[in-house]
């Protein structure tokens, strides 16, 4: 039945990179009186990403983003903070393993966000995926830990500075350097030495196509300081299930969706 | 409508209206659309457009709406406390991406100084609230929108200035030419509801 869907869906234009902002894992477990309180709505947020990610590969879905942590969940009580640091970390160890998911649709793995802000064995666990996974052709799956789009803008314009410096020292040794100090056109482009490309050069999710569909589930609105840059032209689609219980069916209705908005939203794009 | 009554726009501090740049051409909606908006009782409206053709209708909305004035950074404490004005902010997509490129170079203005003296700074320069300043110092440094209303036939938020819409509640109203008093009312309502945990 999920074949025959895909199927139709394919008929129009698929999506290239959806993104997803996982909310509801809390309020599920609330829902179903868990008696592990917020684990285990959070251990059933991460079987309904496994369902998602599988839907995508189905519907050959080039590229994923997840939300999985946002610098503001470090505010979150230590204990539930220390639950989903350890079930990250328990996860990224799995995606080494061969019937992991990742492995099974050849998902190359990308985890992006201030990772100076993890413990090490989290940083040592989310290289080591990223380097078993480097040759997989298949879908990208960008996940988004320590992350917010102001410390994503902030770190890509340090990034864009620092490297800017390096060229201005390596410049200074060169005779090319000393020549251009007198050209009048050099001396123009020096006042605005960072590009808008350096910038975006420099972001944590600049090897990502922009998302086309950005899902945020329980019915929220907001993006939360999730690719408030990269979502100029996104679909914003915000059904109110919550995260756990998302099913084919929310996908569907995105991609139908973006779809039927698909020719708006490229003429926006040729304009800009 | 009646149960609407009882809007408590307390948390409504900064309203921002996205219209596709075709519609935003529909000047007296635009103007109806205010309208409605002072009639409510918002005080604080951002009007974006991606091609910057609201600020060109500056004038002739400013000249239909009586007790309006323009968002101007300089006057931003004194302006905010003056209940008896509605303040009108415009904004396009050059005030997003472009505006943090300029403001880049004013910390990388910073960031070359400091190395020229001893002192290791980089910490110190490269922060959020300096980028908040910096966009702030070339004209793009508005306030985030409470909630962000978007008319045009997709939820987009079109390149509305990132910086600006970290928590902002972001809802579809549908095209300007069929805009409805009694869906904006809802729309206000509904986000009086929303609680927030920002992250927590």
């Amino acid at each position: 039945m999920r074949k025959f869907i895909f199927r139709i869906l394919s008929v129009g234009t698929i999506p290239n990179h959806i993104a997803f902002i996982m909310d509801g894992n809390r309020r599920y477990a609330k829902k179903h009186n868990l008696w592990a309180d917020d684990a285990a709505g959070h251990k059933a947020g991460f079987l309904a990403l496994t369902s998602m990610l599988k839907y995508c590969y189905e519907l050959g879905i080039k590229c994923v983003s997840i939300y999985a942590f946002s610098i503001d969940n470090f505010k979150r009580r230590p204990n539930e903070v220390q639950y989903v640091m350890d079930l990250m970390l328990e996860k990224i160890q799995g995606l080494l393993k061969e019937e992991s998911i990742v492995q099974k649709y050849g998902a190359r793995v990308y985890f992006r966000g201030n990772m100076t802000l993890l413990t090490e064995p989290i940083r040592v666990a989310a290289e080591k995926a990223m380097v078993a996974t480097a040759n997989n052709t298949g879908m990208m799956l960008f996940i988004c830990v320590a992350y917010t789009s102001t410390d994503e803008i902030v770190h890509a314009i340090q990034e864009s500075c620092n490297n800017k410096w390096v060229g201005i020292q390596e410049a200074n040794g060169s005779i090319a350097w000393n020549q251009a100090i007198g050209d009048e056109e050099y001396q123009l482009e020096e006042k605005a030495i960072i590009k808008l490309r350096d910038i975006e050069k420099h972001m944590y999710m600049g090897v990502a196509p922009d998302p086309d569909i950005l899902i945020r589930t329980s019915g929220e609105c907001r993006l939360s300081n999730f690719q408030l840059w990269q979502t100029t032209y996104c679909l914003l689609y915000s059904p109110a299930v919550l995260w756990p219980e998302i099913g084919l069916r929310h996908l569907v209705r995105a991609v139908l969706d973006f779809q039927r908005h698909r020719s708006y939203l490229e003429k926006k794009k040729k304009q800009a | 409508m009646k149960s609407y009554k009882a809007l408590n726009l307390g948390k409504l501090r900064y309203l921002a209206i996205v219209v596709g740049s075709e519609e935003a051409y529909q000047t007296s909606k635009v103007i109806e659309l205010l309208q409605w908006l002072e009639a409510i009782g918002v005080k604080h409206v951002c009007l974006y457009d991606m091609e910057g053709v609201l600020k060109r209708s500056k004038e002739a909305i400013l000249e239909k709406m009586s007790n309006t004035t323009v968002f101007q950074e300089a006057d931003e404490n004194d302006k905010l406390l003056d209940q008896k004005h509605m303040m009108l902010e415009f904004v396009s997509f050059s005030d997003g991406k472009e505006a943090v490129a300029k403001a880049a170079n004013l910390l990388f203005a910073k960031y070359l100084t400091s190395n020229n003296s001893s002192e290791d700074q980089e910490g110190e320069i490269f922060t959020e609230p300096h980028m908040t300043e910096a966009l702030r110092a070339v004209g793009s440094g508005g306030p985030e929108p409470d909630l962000l209303l978007v008319y045009g036939p997709a939820r987009c938020h079109q390149g509305f200035p990132a910086w600006r819409i970290r928590y902002t509640e972001i809802v579809h109203m549908g095209s300007l030419k069929s805009m409805r008093y009694g869906s904006l009312i809802k729309a206000i309502y509904k986000f009086t509801m929303v609680r927030q945990n920002y992250g927590k």
